[in-house]
């Protein structure tokens, strides 16, 4: 047996007796809530990587999210603690620790106050989250940018008839994580990730900005934000690390943005709109993501809602844009069972019509009992054109099955 | 007056006739007298449509004025094979006195959903309005609420069993008086408005004297029975609002069935606007 599988039947068993002193915990912390879930996770990639020294084959790897709640006053102070845990046999990158969430929050009549560590969601898309600009991308976890670093934040929130006002003031900038040398999905060359650039001579400690307002009208859901900090999105900058390898340094300007998410629900119709203005130094430029979602209920006289969705994304930088997003269409359904179960099923093709760049994913999930959850998502990349972000990952089309034990 | 009044609005079964009722309410004032005076105004009725729409209005009234109410519910989903799987969750409401109701639902079991919470602005007419907190994401979403035929949770209640059931949802027949379980009850028709509806109508057995829904049937859309609800193990909270603890809902066309059951009512906990609004139900747990 290898070391590294030494390691992981050590983990997997660890993992697998982790239950009983979960169960222990939330009996010991008599005043607190305590929830969350661990699990294993398999990823498959079909093709044999484009650098030998790339994973292949099956990797396998372990994460915990446990989530530690409790409050006083019926709620109107409370403390949430959040940690995360991920430990992978293949990419040493991949193995992390985050704090997701750590904060102490106080709600009042007219206003909210938030100190801590937290996560923001701003945006109603579904194939991507163009105007969500609070946190970090995890990317090493997902590469549908929906794992999130959390976020140190001050967030003041005005409640008031003409709508909601949050003012953020973020002190400390996180940096993307990316797969590491031994990562796939990743770009050659590889991002060194310990050589950032930043405009800011503060680096990660200067201080971001934001305020948004939102509000419903009717059937319309709106919201309007300013954001002016360190940018979430790095661009690149290729430079050779001491082994006189060629790598790619994330560079961390600052930048003025303006964005707004509209949706608008109108019987089984859901109309959906981001669009944002960036601009910074060496970066200019307008984004859009339009789109609709409509679902039929009860297919065929059962209980099956198969739902429709397309979406247009649009990004004024064309092929320079450091998005994959910059002029594709995404169309997808969304099934679900309305079972026992809750068994889903969410599958989608995103194609740019610029450059024929394709790319399928599916994700399923189903309940297996009471506290399992049984997880599926694969993603191909069948067409990728040479001028594509995607076609860094042309040979990384993969399967991942993921079963999670709530606690 | 009253009985001119209303005798006036026969041709109108419609809001103006529900909106003098509500107002001839508040001059009445008394509460006491109130059972009396539904009584009054069901045994005025000359058709049966008006008098199954006087016996919703009853009922409609009798549970007025209850401001807010919080209960924790279990839900006990089976198939036709026995086999069971539970729901737990917890719901709060806030009445509204111009249009309808507002409620959030937060779910704690399975555990793979807990912390998912759903909020419901019901409308008198038309959709209602309804977000979704996916506490994974921690992303609020409005979602289309013209599903109201399709299963709550998996279970044999569709959404629109369980929203709040305002008179003008639907019309109404009065059919005959039946006694159910020892109960003198009133036995009404009704017919959903919304051509969403996963029904064509409904038969409710309502008590005479307490105006409690004892049992309900549902007919498809092919007219065919789907359904019955029964109502079990009422009781009376703050000496006027009656709840019922345990809810059975039998599916005749595929035999699986689901408990509800209701404990720990709570009423008049001072629950405000802020209760229910998109930042409540990102905190709900």
């Amino acid at each position: 047996m290898h070391a590294k599988e030494k390691l992981f039947t050590g983990f997997f068993i660890l993992w697998a007796v982790s239950f009983q002193p979960a169960a222990l915990i939330a009996q010991l912390l008599e005043d607190w809530e305590f929830a969350g879930y661990t699990s294993i996770e398999s990823r498959w990639f079909i093709d044999g990587p484009l650098d030998s020294r790339q994973e292949s084959g099956l990797g396998i790897s372990l994460s915990i999210e446990p989530e530690f709640y409790r409050d006083w006053n019926e709620g109107d102070l409370s403390v949430t603690f959040k940690p995360f845990i991920r430990l992978d046999s293949e990419d040493t990158e991949r193995t992390h620790f985050d704090i997701r969430e750590l904060y102490l929050h106080k709600i009042s009549d007219h206003w909210e106050l938030k100190a801590g560590v937290d996560k923001v969601f701003w945006g109603v898309i579904e194939s991507q989250h163009l105007v969500d600009i609070i946190n970090q991308t995890d990317l090493i976890e997902n590469l549908d940018r929906e794992e999130k670093l959390g976020q140190p934040m001050i967030n003041f929130t005005w409640i008031s008839k003409i709508g909601n006002f949050d003012f953020f003031l973020l002190p400390y900038f996180r940096e993307r994580t990316f797969p590491g040398i031994d990562g796939r999905l990743r770009s050659q060359p590889y991002v060194d990730t310990d050589r950032p650039v930043y405009e800011s001579d503060a680096e990660q400690w200067h201080s971001d900005l934001a305020m948004r307002w939102s509000q419903v009208l009717g059937e319309f859901d709106l919201g309007l934000y300013y954001f002016y900090g360190t940018s979430r999105h790095p661009l690149f900058q290729p430079d050779t690390n001491s082994a006189g390898e060629t790598v790619l340094r994330p560079v961390y300007n600052l930048m003025h943005q303006v964005g707004s998410d509209i949706q608008w629900t109108h019987g089984g119709w859901l109309l959906k709109f981001e669009g944002l203005i960036r601009s910074g130094r060496d970066q200019h430029y307008q984004a859009f993501a339009a789109g609709f979602e409509y679902t039929f209920y009860g297919l065929f006289g059962s209980s099956i809602d198969a739902g429709v969705l397309s979406e247009y994304h649009y990004d004024s930088r064309g092929d320079d844009a450091t998005s994959i997003f910059n002029q594709d269409i995404f169309t997808g359904t969304r099934i679900t069972l309305n079972d026992n179960w809750d068994t889903a099923i969410l599958g989608g093709a995103f194609y740019d019509h610029d450059n024929g760049t394709t790319a399928y994913r599916v994700e399923f999930e189903r309940r297996l009992g009471d506290r399992y959850k049984l997880l599926i998502e694969g993603q191909k990349f069948s067409e990728t054109a040479q001028n594509d972000l995607s076609y860094n990952f042309r040979q990384d089309s993969y399967l991942q099955i993921e079963l999670r034990r709530y606690f | 007056m009253k009985k001119v009044k209303l005798q006036s609005n026969i041709s109108e079964v419609g809001s103006a006739l529900i909106e003098y009722i509500h107002i001839s309410i508040v001059f009445l004032g008394v509460f006491a007298s109130l059972n009396s005076a539904y009584a009054a105004n069901i045994e005025d009725a000359q058709s049966s449509e008006e008098k199954g729409l006087a016996i919703a209005i009853a009922a409609d009234e009798k549970d007025e004025g209850w401001g807010d109410w919080s209960a924790n519910s279990e839900m006990i989903l089976r198939n036709r094979h026995g086999e069971s799987s539970t729901r737990q969750l917890r719901m709060i409401n806030l009445e509204q006195e111009i249009d309808g109701d507002k409620r959030l639902i937060i779910f704690d079991h399975p555990r793979d959903v807990k912390g998912t919470a759903f909020l419901v602005f019901t409308k008198k007419v038309g959709n209602d309005d309804q977000w979704l907190y996916l506490p994974a994401l921690k992303r609020v979403k409005r979602i289309a609420s013209n599903n109201q035929s399709g299963p709550f949770v998996g279970s044999e209640f569709a959404y629109e069993d369980l929203s709040s059931q305002e008179v003008e949802k639907y019309t109404y027949n009065y059919l005959r008086d039946e006694v159910i379980d020892g109960i003198d009850s009133y036995v009404i028709e009704r017919y959903p408005e919304d051509e969403k509806s996963g029904y064509t109508r409904q038969v409710v057995w309502i008590d005479k004297n307490e105006y409690r829904t004892l049992r309900t049937d549902y007919y498809d859309r092919k007219g065919e029975i789907l359904k019955t609800l029964t109502a079990h193990d009422y009781k009376l909270y703050k000496d006027h609002f009656w709840r019922a603890n345990r809810f059975v809902m039998i599916n005749h066309q595929t035999g699986k069935s689901t408990d509800l059951l209701w404990n720990d009512y709570e009423f008049s906990k001072g629950l405000s606007e802020r209760n229910f609004d998109r930042n409540s139900l990102q905190r709900a747990r």
